[in-house]
């Protein structure tokens, strides 16, 4: 007897817990969080989305740089391998050549990545440690050393979003599959 | 970013050795002699259980203990010495080596392919690829957050991700920058360093899907920004589509907690994808209506073609397979019967079918497949051979179930040029001189 009572019991249980269970509550998962605490975070997007406040030159630009990003990037921007860093300017004319030099200036797209990517990992032995205005100015002088932008340029989020990178065009999508290695083929 | 070289002391091919399992590149041969009659001399003055001389070092992973003469005649070491967690055989001392870059904090490891036993990855054995270093992650303070184009932002802590329906699967990870030292001449000596950033691992997570419903994703939801805590601050951007159909948020790695090269103590796995959208030590995901052309999607990871255009968002790794055995720097000791093995995979699916050609690809026949195929994960492949001491090019392809074929170099080049730095996946070839050497050439 107590053993079907034990039964029946659990037969109850199952029948009352098993909607529960298959059945995520997916309201109750996770904690809401406010705009305050997305603050630390950020990322830029084409078009300049997600810039914060601030503005920069490229005179200051330069006096950073020579501070904080020379021993690694070069004192031209040239590149300097034993310490890693990869040329940020030169290049233009050289994507279809045998020896390609991509850099700031000849290959990247986006005026948007260069700020994102400095303000979240540059400079490299300190990374996060510049102010809005700092990559401003930082943007400023990589792209005035680029001949993309002029030496007189204030920098800001709107002047930022305007900018045309001389590669902006030189990319597309390339996520589907490669049609012609299915012509290629040619069964020798 | 192609001046790498294997940093390792060159394997002493030089003397060829009597067996299959020796003729696996091997530096240290004569130290384990002289380590073996070191520990029998400890043993004939009644030293049981020293630690053998301070001068000799244990691999890594490894600890080191007097090796008796008769294993038998002498109780071996109690339980719990480890303190609990095991280690490898002293006599194993396979290691990834790293690339010979100016920076060891960017910089990459390959995994030991062709000593690697089964389908998984020891996780110590596991390839990296960091940008910015390793970082110390205490995961009670690690939340990930979800916000963008949702209904409700929301963050979730760790241990309320463990807590969640799991799943546990096999993939295989690839750099998309793996065997790029081949597009132009047959630079990488082995096989560790021309196909040695592939790995493969159980993994076990949650599926992003359960995340998006605790946040609700927008009607324009498109993409999806990933962002690790590291000092890179990594980030890439993941079409909506992937992310909903097999994306994880990883703990778990062959059934223990992920290793921290690995991305401890949460990691976005992307079956079939290449490896540096696996975002480590993933804090953060953005629902957007649009890519966010980070630099690792712009500057880096894009493949640059001939024509000086570039491709972007090339994500998908394509079908790809090596030779492991035999391959380059082995030694053949004699003509005489051979099992060729190896690797193929491939983004798309499962791999379907892996032949051999011994003629330099004038025809081709089914090798084994040593274990059951399953979607974006590696297979293990063998192949019964006779080398009649004559030289000869062996070469494996991979089929996968979409019907892909894995392209010769003849056939890949002409579309890619030589610069595109990354997909490459041509079949490989290795070369058996008549001296039963192996080398790596492209024909
Ligand atoms: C300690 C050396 C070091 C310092 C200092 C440094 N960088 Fe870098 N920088 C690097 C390395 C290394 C990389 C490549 C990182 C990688 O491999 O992902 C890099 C990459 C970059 C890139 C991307 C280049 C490309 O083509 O993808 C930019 C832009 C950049 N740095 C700007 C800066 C700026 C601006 C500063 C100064 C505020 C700076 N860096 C300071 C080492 C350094």
């Amino acid at each position: 007897m107590y053993t079907s009572r034990l039964a029946a019991a659990v037969v109850a249980a199952c029948t009352l817990a098993s909607p529960a269970l298959a059945q995520e509550r997916s309201h109750e998962i996770g904690t809401p969080v406010s705009a305050e605490d997305l603050k630390p975070f950020f990322s830029i997007q084409p078009g300049g989305i997600g810039l914060p406040a601030g503005s920069g030159t490229v005179a200051h630009g330069r006096e950073v740089y020579n501070q904080r990003c020379f021993y690694c990037h070069g004192e031209k921007l040239e590149g300097n391998r034993d310490m890693a860093g990869p040329p940020l300017a030169g290049g233009r004319g050289t994507l279809a050549s045998e020896k390609p030099l991509k850099t700031v200036e000849s290959y990247w797209p986006q005026a948007s990545t260069l700020f994102d990517y400095i303000w979240r990992a540059m400079p490299f032995d300190q990374p996060g440690s510049l102010t809005a205005d700092e990559v401003y100015s930082l943007v400023a002088y990589i792209l005035a050393e680029g001949k993309i932008v002029g030496q007189d340029v204030r920098m800001d989020a709107e002047t930022l979003s305007k900018v045309v990178m001389p590669n902006a065009n030189g990319f597309y999508d390339g996520s589907g599959p490669d049609l012609r290695i299915y012509r290629a083929g040619a069964d020798k | 970013m192609t001046r790498d070289r294997l940093q390792h002391e060159q394997a002493a091919a030089a003397e060829p050795c009597p067996c299959q399992e020796g003729m696996r590149p091997s530096v240290d041969l004569g130290r384990r002699k002289l380590l073996f009659a070191g520990a029998a001399a400890t043993a004939a003055t009644g030293l049981i259980g020293s630690r053998a001389a301070a001068d000799t070092k244990a691999p890594p992973g490894a600890a080191l203990y007097d090796v008796p003469e008769d294993s038998t005649k002498v109780p071996g070491r109690g339980v719990h010495e480890d303190h609990g967690y095991g280690t490898r055989s002293q006599f194993e001392k396979e290691v990834r080596v790293k690339a010979d870059n100016p920076s060891d904090i960017t910089s990459w490891t390959f995994t030991p392919l062709a000593s690697t036993i089964g389908n998984l990855t020891p996780s110590g054995l596991h390839f990296e690829r960091h940008h910015g270093g390793i970082p110390v992650i205490d995961p009670d303070r690690h939340d990930l957050f979800l916000h963008g184009l949702v209904d409700v932002a929301k963050k979730f802590s760790v241990a309320e991700l463990k807590r969640l329906p799991s799943v546990t699967r096999k993939y295989f990870i690839e750099c998309s920058g793996n065997t790029l030292s081949e597009w132009s001449k047959p630079k990488g000596k082995n096989v560790q360093f021309t196909h040695g950033l592939l790995s493969t691992s159980e993994w076990t997570g949650v599926p992003f899907a359960t995340l998006a419903r605790a946040v609700g994703l927008k009607d324009n939801a498109a993409w999806v920004l990933a962002e690790g805590a590291d000092a890179a601050v990594m980030t890439r951007s993941i079409p909506i589509g992937k992310m909903l159909s097999d994306a994880l948020i990883v703990y778990g790695q062959n059934g223990e907690a992920l290793r921290p090269e690995q991305g401890y103590p949460l990691r976005l796995v992307l079956p079939g994808f290449e490896g540096n959208t696996h975002i480590k030590w993933l804090r953060r995901l953005q629902v957007s209506d649009r890519p966010f052309m980070t630099r690792e999607e712009t500057s880096a990871y894009t493949d640059l073609m001939k024509d000086g255009r570039a491709k972007l968002y090339t994500l998908a790794m394509d079908a790809k397979s090596v030779i492991t055995f035999p391959s380059g720097e082995m030694m053949l000791p004699k003509p005489g019967q051979y099992m060729i093995q190896g690797f193929a995979w491939t983004g798309r699916g499962r791999v379907h079918a892996v032949d051999i050609s011994l003629d330099k690809g004038a025809t081709w026949l089914p090798a084994r497949i040593d274990n059951v195929p399953e979607p974006m994960c590696t297979v293990r492949f063998s192949f019964p051979w006779h080398w009649d001491g004559k030289p000869v090019v062996l070469q494996s392809r991979c089929t996968d179930e979409t019907g892909y074929v894995q392209p010769t170099r003849a056939e890949l080049i002409p579309l890619r040029g030589e610069n595109a730095i990354y997909h490459y996946n041509a079949i490989q070839s290795w070369a058996i001189g008549a001296d039963g050497s192996v080398s790596n050439v492209h024909i």
